[in-house]
Formats: C-alpha cells, sequence, structure tokens
C-alpha cells in the first residue's frame, strides 16, 4: 500500500524523525516498508533501510517561480514565452504548455501564477520520453529564442505520469521558496500482511506510528457538516444474509457537481496510486485511502426513477441461478450463487464490495448522491474475486476484512470531502442497518503470558501501557487484566488465541529487540535414530567416494518427456500419473514417475559440453494409490555414468569409456559398502536398457535393482553422444530393509594365505559366474579370496572356448596349511569344474 | 720391506685417483688389495722376517692395507654419490606440467547446505522428520490456521492434484509445515494425557505455481524447525536462532528479529543477519541495507499447537523455516535460483 508521509502527517506530528527512521520503526514492527519513492525530498546517501526510489528535487536548482505574463510566441502558435520571477530576477522562460494558453496576452497577471521552476542544470525526468528517465537541464536555442530554464509538469517532477500541463501550485507559495521545502514528498509502499488488514489506510498506519513513536494521535475524521434536511424516508434497506452482509449504511448529498477534485487533491490520490476521476468518486477513493472504508456512489435520482419516482429501497442478497450483471468495466458477468448482490426493487445494482454496475453509476448528469458503506463476508468476497479474476483497490481491503464499526465513519468522511469539493448539501443522518453487531472481544492476560510466551518480565502495569498505546481497553483486575479490543480489528480472538493476539502486539509494540535472547531450557525429547536419513547420507558418501556427481533434478514433468526413456513403439506402465490441476507451464504438468528419465534429461544436458559424465540421484518417483487420494512416494536411487572411465590427461592414460562392467562394479560396491554382501546376479530385463547388456541385482528372492547399457535406441531419442550410457536404477524402499543396522568383523589371519592361480577353458556360453559360484562351493572355508585376473578368447584354446583365470586364496584360520592340502583342493575344484561344466585346466 | 710397503701405498692411491667407475675401482681393488697384489704378498712374506723386525713390518703392512681399503670405501661411496647426482639431474621432471585429474565425486550444493544446517541442529538436540511431498488441503493449510479462502492463501499459490473433483484437496506442499502436525500427533499418541517435547527440523522439497526466474522456482527445498515443550519462549526462539546464525555463517554476527506474520505462528519474526559480505555498511548482495533476510519464525500458534495434540494452555514452542537454495546462494554469492535443479556439471562441480 502506498503512503504519502504528506497525507501522514495530517494525523501524527513527525518532526524530528527522519522519513528512514520512520521506515525503520514500521518495517520492525511488522509494517515493512518495502520501498521508499522520494517525490523531491532528499534521498539518504550510504546504507539505505530499504529500496530507494524516484527523484529529490535539486536543492538550489528547483524552486517556486512566478509567472507574471504570458506573452505569445512570435513565429510559434504552439508555444508561449513567460516572463517568471524566482523570488531574485525576472527570467524568460519558453514553454508549450497548453494550460498557459488561456493566459496569453493577458498582459500583467493580477493574481501571478505559481509555479514550479527549474533552473540551468537541474536534475528532472524527461516529460517526454515514455516512463521516468532522468535528464539534466541544459542551455539551448528553440525558434530563436535561448531557453535554459522550464517550468514543470507533474511528471518531470515526479509526482505522477501527467504531462499534459504545467504544476499550478497555491497562492501559498513563495517564489524563490524551494520546491522540495513546499511540496517534498516521499510515499511508503508497506506491505500489508493479513494480521494487520486493519492498517491498509493512511490513518491506520499514523495510528501505528502514534503507538510506536509515543506521538499523539490525531481523531479520526469524521464530522460531517449536514445542513439539508433529514435522510429519513429518502431510503429503505433490506438485508437478506445478514451473516454475509452485517452492516450496511446509506449516506445522501444533494445538489451536487461533477467536476474536477481540487489540484492537491488529485496529486494525493496520484501519490497513493489511484487516478484521479471527478470530486464525487475522489472523495470516495479519498476517504477509502484515508479511513480504510470501501465506498460506493449511486446516482439517487436514477434509483427513484427506477423505483417508479418512490424512495428507493436497497436489497442486498444472494444471486438467483443464471443471474448475471453488466458491471462498470462494461462486462457482462455471470455470477455465482455464492455471490451477493446490491439491488432495488428493478434488479441488482452491483457486486456487493466488489464492484458496481454501470446503470446506476455516478455520470457527468448526476446531481444527488447515494452513498453506500457496508460491511462483508470477506471469505465470501474472496470466493466472488476469485471467481470474477478481479481486484480493485476496495476488493484488496474488503477481502481481508474491514470492521462494520467503519462503514458510518467512512460515509461521513466522504459525504463531507464531496460537500467541500462540489458544494452539495449533506443530508442529516445515515440510513444503517447492523443487524449483526460485532462484538468487541474481551481477553484477560497477565504477566505470567508475557513471561510464558515472550520470556519477558513486564509488570500488569506495563503490559496496560502498551495496549492502551495501541486503542486497547484494559481494566486491571489485581494482576490481572482484562483487554476489549477497539472497534477496528478484527484480529483479536477468543481465550487462548486471544491471549497470543495480545502478545504479538505487546511484542511488537514493545519491541522485538528488547526481548533478551536465551536458550532453551525445557526438556531434550527422548532421541531416536532416523534409519532412512542414515542409510541415504551413505549412499551419498559412497557415490561421492566412487567418483560420482550428486544432482537433483525436476520432479515435475511431461509423459512424453518421460516416454523418451522407452524405445519407440514400448508402451510405459499402465499406471496413470499423478496430474496437477494447475500446471504452470506445458513441460512441468504431471509428477514423475521414473527417476530414470529425469536423470538421464540431466547426462543429455551436459553430454554435449564434455564425454566424461557419471551421476546419481536419490529420490522420489510418485504413482497415484487406489488405496486413497495420496500418491505412492517411492524412493529411488539412480546411477549413471558415460565416456572415458578416467579423465583426459596430457600423456593419454586411462581413456577407455565406460561399460557394462563398470556400472555393475559400482552397484556392487555400493551394496558391500552398504554391508549387503549375499548378492548374486540375474539376466534382467528393462526395457530401457540393452537386452544383452541388462542385469538385475537380488538380494535372496528380492530383486534390489536393475542395471545395464542403455538400448541404443533409447541411447538415440536422447542427444547423449557416441558413448553408451551405463546406468542402474535401485529400489531404495527395499534396501532399507535390507541394510544391516550391524555385522561382525572379520579377525586379520595369523598365519600366510597360499595364493595360487588357476585358469579353466569352458565353453562360450557358460556364465562366468557358475564357475566362481562352483569354485567357492568347493572351497569351502578354506578358500578365502577368489578373483578373476583374465579372460581369453583365441586360436590356442579354440572356436566357441573361453578360458577364465583365477586367482586363488588359500588360507585356514588357526594355522599354515601344508601343500598336500591345498593341492587336494585345487584337485578338487578342478574335478568338480571338468565333471559340471566340462571345464579343462588350462596349462 | 718399509719403503716398499710406502711405495705401494703412494702407488695404490695415486692409481685410485684415476679409477672413474666401478669396474675400474674392481680393477683396482684386484690389482692392490687381490690375493696376488704386492701387498698380499708382501704380507705373506712376513714370516721370513727376523722375530725383531716382523711386528714392526707387519703392524706397517696392516696399516697400509687398512688405509688402501678405506680409500676403496671412500672412492666407492663418491662414485655412487656421483653416479647418484647424474642420475638425479637426468630424471629431472616440467613440474609444471599438470597433474593426473583425479574423478572426484561430490554432493549437489544443497545438499550440503542441508547436511550443514541438520548437524548445527543435531547439536542442539533437534532430530530430522521427514513427511510426504504430496499432502492434503488440511495438513499443508487448515490444521496451520490457514482455511480455505483465507487471505494468507494468497502468500503461497499452490499446485493442486488433479483429485476429478472441482475443489481439489490434494495438493504438493508449499511447504514442510505439514510435517509439523505429523510429528506432533505422533508424538503426542505416545502419551496423550502428558505429549513429550518436540525438538525437530523438517527437511524437504516443497512447490509454488510460481513462474521460474531468476529469484523463484517452482520446486525449492526448505527446512523448517519445531521446538514445543513447556518451558519455551520467544527470548529461546532468538537465542536459538542466533546460535543457528552464529554456526552456519561466522561467530560474530549480529542477527535482528523484525514482526511478521504467518498464520502458524504468533508473533511471528523474520531474521535478518547482518552482511556478510560488508558486515553492514550496505553494499549490493544486501541491497545496501546492511542486512540480509535469512528466515520465518516464531511463536506456534495455539490452534496449531491445539491440532497437533498439544494444550496451548500449558505447551509453548516456537517454529521457524528456512529456505537452503537463499542461504546457499547468499553463501558462495550466485547470482541464478536456477542453477541448482539445471544440474549443468560446471556449476555443481564448484562446490
Ligand atoms: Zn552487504
Amino acid at each position: 500500500m502506498k503512503v504519502p508521509i504528506s497525507w501522514l502527517k495530517d494525523f501524527v506530528n513527525l518532526d524530528g524523525i527522519s522519513i528512514e527512521e520512520l521506515a525503520h520503526a514500521l518495517t520492525m514492527a511488522g509494517l515493512e516498508v518495502e520501498e521508499i519513492e522520494y517525490v523531491g525530498l532528499p534521498m539518504p546517501t550510504g546504507r539505505q533501510i530499504t529500496k530507494l526510489s524516484g527523484i529529490a528535487w535539486d536543492r538550489e536548482k528547483i524552486v517556486v517561480g512566478e509567472i507574471r505574463e504570458v506573452l505569445p510566441h512570435s513565429n510559434a502558435d504552439r508555444l508561449v514565452l513567460c516572463r517568471l520571477f524566482d523570488g531574485q530576477k525576472e527570467h524568460t522562460v519558453l514553454t508549450g504548455a497548453p494550460n498557459l494558453f488561456e493566459f496569453k496576452g493577458r498582459g500583467e497577471l493580477k493574481k501571478p501564477l505559481k509555479v514550479a521552476y527549474a533552473k540551468e542544470g537541474a536534475e528532472i525526468y524527461d516529460g517526454h520520453q515514455p516512463g521516468f528517465q532522468k535528464t539534466t537541464l541544459k542551455r539551448a536555442k528553440i525558434r530563436g529564442v535561448e531557453s535554459y530554464s522550464m517550468v514543470c509538469s507533474e511528471k518531470e517532477l515526479g509526482i505522477s505520469e501527467e504531462h499534459e500541463g504545467i504544476l499550478f501550485l497555491g497562492a501559498d507559495a513563495k517564489a524563490g521558496m524551494l520546491l522540495a521545502d513546499y511540496m517534498g514528498d516521499a510515499v511508503f509502499n508497506i506491505a500489508i500482511t493479513p494480521n494487520i488488514a486493519r492498517d491498509a489506510n493512511i490513518y491506520g498506519v499514523a495510528r501505528e506510528v502514534a503507538a510506536l513513536t509515543g506521538r499523539k494521535l490525531k481523531a479520526m475524521p469524521v464530522k460531517v457538516k449536514a445542513n439539508g434536511p433529514t435522510i429519513k424516508g429518502k431510503v429503505k434497506i433490506e438485508i437478506q444474509e445478514p451473516e454475509l452482509n452485517p452492516r450496511f449504511v446509506l449516506g445522501l448529498i444533494k445538489d451536487i457537481e461533477i467536476k474536477p477534485s481540487p489540484d492537491w487533491v488529485q496529486r494525493r490520490l496520484r501519490l497513493a496510486g489511484m487516478r484521479p476521476i471527478n470530486n464525487i468518486v475522489d472523495a470516495t477513493n479519498y476517504a477509502m485511502l484515508e479511513l480504510g472504508e470501501p465506498l460506493h456512489a449511486f446516482d439517487y435520482d436514477v434509483l427513484v426513477e427506477r423505483a417508479g419516482g418512490k424512495a428507493p429501497t436497497i436489497i442486498t442478497r444472494l444471486t438467483k441461478k443464471g443471474e448475471k450483471l453488466t458491471t462498470l468495466d462494461g462486462i457482462e458477468r455471470k455470477l455465482d450463487e455464492f455471490t451477493v448482490l446490491v439491488c432495488d426493487t428493478a434488479g441488482s445494482l452491483s457486486i456487493a464490495g466488489v464492484m458496481g454496475g454501470a446503470e446506476t453509476e455516478v455520470t457527468e448528469k448526476t446531481r444527488n448522491v447515494l452513498l453506500e458503506g457496508a460491511a462483508w463476508n470477506f471469505i465470501n468476497i474472496r470466493k466472488t474475486l476469485s471467481a470474477q479474476r478481479f481486484s480493485s483497490e476496495a476488493a484488496y481491503r474488503f477481502s481481508r476484512g474491514v470492521h462494520p464499526a467503519m462503514a458510518p465513519r467512512g460515509i461521513r468522511r466522504s459525504l463531507d470531502l464531496m460537500r467541500q469539493w462540489s458544494g452539495g448539501v449533506v443530508n442529516q443522518g445515515l440510513v444503517d442497518k447492523y443487524p449483526r453487531p460485532e462484538k468487541p472481544s474481551v481477553v484477560e492476560i497477565g504477566p505470567e503470558d508475557a513471561r510464558r510466551w515472550l520470556g519477558v518480565e513486564l509488570s500488569a502495569r506495563e503490559m496496560a501501557a502498551i495496549l492502551r498505546r495501541s486503542e486497547f481497553q484494559v481494566q486491571t483486575k489485581g494482576k490481572k487484566l482484562m483487554v476489549t479490543s477497539p472497534d477496528y480489528r478484527l484480529d483479536i480472538g477468543e481465550g487462548v488465541v486471544g491471549k497470543a493476539d495480545l502478545m504479538e502486539e505487546i511484542a511488537r509494540i514493545y519491541g522485538y529487540e528488547k526481548i533478551a535472547a536465551t536458550r532453551l531450557r525445557d526438556e531434550i525429547p527422548p532421541q531416536q535414530s532416523n534409519h532412512t536419513l542414515e542409510i541415504e547420507e551413505r549412499i551419498r558418501d559412497l557415490l561421492a567416494r566412487m567418483g560420482l556427481q550428486e544432482i537433483i533434478t525436476y520432479r515435475l514433468t511431461t509423459g512424453e518427456q518421460e516416454a523418451q526413456r522407452l524405445p519407440v513403439g514400448i508402451a510405459p506402465d499402465d499406471k496413470p500419473y499423478v496430474r496437477l490441476l494447475n500446471p504452470i507451464s506445458q513441460d512441468r504438468v504431471v509428477l514423475r514417475k521414473s527417476l530414470l528419465a529425469s536423470v538421464l534429461e540431466i547426462v543429455e544436458r551436459n553430454a554435449s559440453l564434455r564425454e566424461r559424465i557419471a551421476v546419481f540421484e536419490l529420490g522420489p518417483i510418485f504413482h497415484a494409490s487406489e488405496a486413497g487420494p495420496l500418491p505412492d512416494e517411492l524412493q529411488r536411487l539412480v546411477l549413471a555414468i558415460s565416456g572415458p572411465r578416467g579423465m583426459s590427461n596430457w600423456d593419454g592414460a586411462e581413456t577407455t569409456p565406460f561399460d557394462f562392467y563398470d556400472i555393475k562394479g559400482m552397484v556392487t560396491n555400493l551394496l558391500n559398502g552398504l554391508g549387503l554382501w549375499d548378492l548374486h546376479y540375474e539376466v534382467g530385463e528393462h526395457p530401457s536398457f540393452h537386452p544383452g547388456k541388462c542385469s538385475k541385482v537380488m538380494h535372496g528372492e528380492q530383486q534390489l535393482g536393475v542395471f545395464g547399457e542403455l538400448h541404443p535406441q533409447v541411447q538415440t531419442q536422447y542427444d547423449l553422444g557416441s558413448h553408451p550410457v551405463e546406468a542402474a536404477s535401485v529400489n531404495l524402499d527395499l534396501l532399507y530393509e535390507f541394510v544391516p543396522e550391524r555385522f561382525d568383523s572379520e579377525p586379520v589371519p595369523a598365519y600366510p594365505p597360499v595364493l595360487e592361480d588357476l585358469a579353466v577353458v569352458v565353453n562360450e556360453g557358460t556364465p562366468a559366474g557358475q564357475v566362481e559360484m562352483l569354485i567357492r562351493q568347493t572351497g569351502g572355508k578354506l578358500l578365502t579370496g577368489l578373483s578373476l585376473f583374465d579372460v581369453y578368447r583365441g586360436e590356442q584354446i579354440g572356436v566357441g572356448k573361453k578360458s577364465l583365470a583365477y586367482q586363488l586364496t588359500y588360507q585356514h584360520p588357526e594355522r599354515t596349511l601344508t601343500d598336500e592340502e591345498v593341492a587336494k583342493l585345487r584337485e578338487r575344484i578342478v574335478k568338480r569344474l571338468e565333471q559340471e561344466l566340462g571345464a579343462q585346466l588350462r596349462s | 720391506m718399509l719403503e716398499s710397503l710406502e711405495k705401494i701405498k703412494r702407488e695404490a692411491l695415486e692409481a685410485l685417483d684415476s679409477v672413474q667407475d666401478e669396474a675400474a675401482l674392481e680393477g683396482w681393488r684386484t690389482t692392490f688389495l687381490g690375493r696376488s697384489s704386492t701387498l698380499m704378498l708382501s704380507l705373506k712374506q712376513l714370516g721370513s722376517l727376523s722375530a725383531q723386525e716382523r711386528p714392526k713390518a707387519g703392524q706397517a703392512a696392516n696399516e697400509v692395507k687398512q688405509a688402501l681399503e678405506a680409500a676403496l670405501e671412500g672412492r666407492k661411496a663418491a662414485l655412487s654419490q656421483q653416479r647418484l647426482q647424474q642420475s638425479l639431474g637426468a630424471e629431472r621432471l616440467d613440474v609444471t606440467l599438470p597433474g593426473r585429474t583425479i574423478p572426484l565425486g561430490r554432493l549437489h550444493p544443497i545438499t550440503q547446505t542441508m547436511r550443514r544446517i541438520n548437524a548445527i541442529f543435531a547439536e542442539m538436540g533437534f532430530q530430522v522428520y521427514r513427511s510426504r511431498d504430496v499432502e492434503t488441503d488440511e495438513y499443508n493449510f487448515q490444521l496451520l490456521n490457514i482455511p480455505r479462502h483465507h487471505p494468507a492463501r494468497d502468500m503461497q499459490d499452490t499446485f493442486y492434484i488433479d483429485d476429478g473433483t472441482k475443489e481439489s484437496s490434494v495438493l504438493l506442499r508449499t511447504q514442510t509445515s505439514p510435517g509439523q502436525i505429523h510429528a506432533m500427533r505422533e508424538f503426542a499418541a505416545q502419551d496423550p494425557k502428558n505429549p513429550p517435547p518436540v525438538r525437530i527440523i523438517l527437511p524437504g522439497m516443497c512447490y509454488r505455481y510460481e513462474q521460474v526466474t531468476a529469484r523463484s522456482e517452482i520446486q525449492f527445498t526448505q527446512v523448517e524447525g519445531l521446538a514445543v515443550g513447556e518451558y519455551i519462549t520467544f527470548g529461546d526462539l532468538k537465542g536459538t536462532l542466533t546460535d543457528f546464525a552464529q554456526r552456519f555463517f561466522n561467530a560474530d554476527v549480529r542477527t535482528r528479529f523484525r514482526a511478521s506474520h504467518f498464520p502458524f505462528t504468533e508473533p511471528s519474526a523474520e531474521m535478518d543477519v547482518e552482511c556478510f559480505v560488508c558486515h553492514g555498511a550496505g553494499c549490493s548482495v544486501c541491497k545496501h541495507t546492511g542486512w540480509l533476510e535469512i528466515l520465518g519464525s516464531g511463536m506456534v500458534h495455539p490452534t496449531v499447537l491445539r491440532n497437533g495434540g498439544y494444550d496451548p494452555g500449558r505447551h509453548s514452542g516456537f517454529a521457524f523455516g528456512m529456505g537452503p537454495e537463499r542461504l546457499t546462494m547468499l553463501r558462495y554469492r550466485i547470482e541464478d535460483i536456477r542453477y541448482f535443479w539445471r544440474n549443468d556439471l560446471r556449476f555443481l562441480e564448484q562446490f
């Protein structure tokens, strides 16, 4: 909300407080000043309180000038020359301002025109450029006349976007005065959070300033000079839904003349971010900005006409099915059945609290104005606003809640402004229906509450004093305070909630910075371990140790994006996606079902920039659940590697590419690292992987994961370069169940091991895993190590054969093995391989 | 005899001077100390001398032998030293050639930040509590004192899940706060009449309906904290979070608490820390204010305590929430939040 400092000063004396101090005090108390827009006043240098913008009027070069005569320009119709006095001497100033033309050729003006005069070298905004761009006044010759200074428009001074004519100042402006002293201003842009909706107006902010600084707040301007007859009998009110419309108030002003508001009013409205329309509309907006009560002006005569010449009855009710209304903006609106309408006996007039209808609006011809001020259920207003996709200053306030007590106040203020600005006569009294009076909340608090919630020792008297500064009524009963909320606040609850509300108020006014920081002295809760988190963190560490980079990707994607991980023609599983109701962009519409797809996207993104990629991600995938509205969130781990195994170096070290056995090694390492040794591998089947280069890793009967080389077709569906991508996907939910909490270590053998090589020739089709299994089974406990160190194919051993060379480690825990023992064991192993696999010992 | 010994010694030492390699040295040894060398022959001849001459000549011969042996060793050492020097010179590397790059695995910067946050709070007795990404409207909003159509909902634009109804009740959590209710209810269920104290932090991925820009993301991580007990005050909130800031940033960083509003806490506060780039003087990182906004916090709202199964008349607590992305961006002066999920390795490998 925009708050001009000059307007605040109507209600609280700010002498001796700088703009920046004020902004700081408000910000610390929860009225965050998001920006200070300077309109003439000097801007601070160095450290800032908040974001600063705007312009500071040059203290020497922008002054009040007085135009004494307006002369025609000899060879330019659209320009005039002004004889201007700047307090020291006269200048001739060239201008094209149309609002000076009427003074052209009148000779010496009886009442000199007071204007803003910018001297040579002054910094102003360029009136001819779109937006606000600063420029410096330079000496120039225009149509034969020397020009070095100018009279300024509002835009040139940064007051508004108005550049049609120059700004006229009041008669109180003295030639030579610094313009910044006369009318320099600054505008706070304050973020109004829902709990301080009451402050969404100038008076509300002034009230906070008074409470925070201990200064006196001037009375709310709600007096109206009503010289007309009584309003009684001129209009009736009927409220059909008191819960949605707890109060409805009307006032009447007659014999007004529609015209522009006074200049200072227009300027103020613009500073506060509203466009001036005419004196009547401006008076409703001005009162709303000042006091926070949105108002609506009807053309009274149109209402009388619609009522057949009789006193109109204003009815508030819910929308009927299919009912429509053409609003002020010319749009015919379909209305929902929860929307409240303001109507008369002839039909609907406006959407309650949101927008007026076209037919009864104030026009040039309006002479008599009926002014509405009301209270609406703010939740219902919000529903209407979101249904109508509409916002306005009035709706902004009603949708955050305005206390019903503000309705007559707003009306009185506005009627009096209309009277002053339009020459109308206000009818005496108001028509006021208030079927659901808002009860003030009464909360009992005491010093123990401040101690318990805030950790502050305050006496009952101190607490009462703080609350009274915020206009609460406080009665003391010994150490207890009975606190009644003021009649503009809707945010104070009952009971323990009310206590919390008052604690907030006390803390804010007392000052958060005065509350001492302490350390928790409450009991520490029972400590539990977090098994899954611990495993996850171990997985991250293990994979990073293996040289993989962790990535974190979007969990939102599209079905098409994910389908890329499967060869064309292979349908994804038929599990439905978890779909967003309101996606914000086309590429993020569902929750992912495949972590592999997320990771491959990242591999693709990096593939054009580097050859070697080794990444992993740990995170959820989402499956719609049949059991309930919430999907299953399944934890997965995906690894992907591609490109040279080592980093490229200047001497051409290891650069062979990653292959299937690298990803297998990583999976094995990882699972071993987690304490899972009892694993076996089977041929795997997964549409994303090469059918001949895919394996699943099993723990007993359970499949912990699948890995392999990406299917060549999938490889080409992504832009992945020439190196095959090797990937693995692990089911973490399952893994969590099997990772042991602990394991037994083994003693380091005290006796020397016997190492022996064994090479056997087997058929090409015999899996190495089977050979290994037989060796291990036969070797039993004495065989403590087995590693394959060579696989050979070649003429020497014949076509269709392969040689597997192992190193075997024999070890007895309690003694040195004899040569005979080892030889016997070896013989048994060889015999078994010969018998079961037809293997031949290779010499 | 003595003279001839002296001569042998002189000739041998002279010859040794010109020995330049191991082979020549061996030749020298054979010539001057070998079985058939003059010296050895002389020693054998000692027996033929008279008993008077023998000891003197014997002693002299031995002295010569020892002198030659010592010279031999000396020469040997000198030669090996010389050879070492030569090879050291020949083995000289260009030490300015780059070292071999070893593939180094790293954790995502957000994981690193999360771990720091978790570790600091763990030492203060806060344990990690995790909950789901997809939540109900009830847990994400209503139980946290944010009814439907409440103005506070404006502060959090929400992705709803298509659940087949017009007003969906399933959504992507906009904050990790639903975990506060899950946790409190879980703990309170252990002993409903006398619920145990709570001290947890809740890290996780959250989502907001926002355009992706350099400053905002549709997906972001959050770490919330919650402490509930019988003696927890706003002063404790200030102290605990200041302790955190001083651990996370630096030991003498100043903090300040500004009044703010969150529907689930009251009173609420934003914590700023003094800008660690300019130390409060004002710079572009802190937008010239000298302060950096770090986290939101407040005393748990009585309604939220009650919804969690705790009696607001007896229990109190504080809660806070912070964004690891923002903390990471400030710490490493990262200008664009989109870097995090874009996962360009050139970015990730910097951490
Ligand atoms: Zn700074």
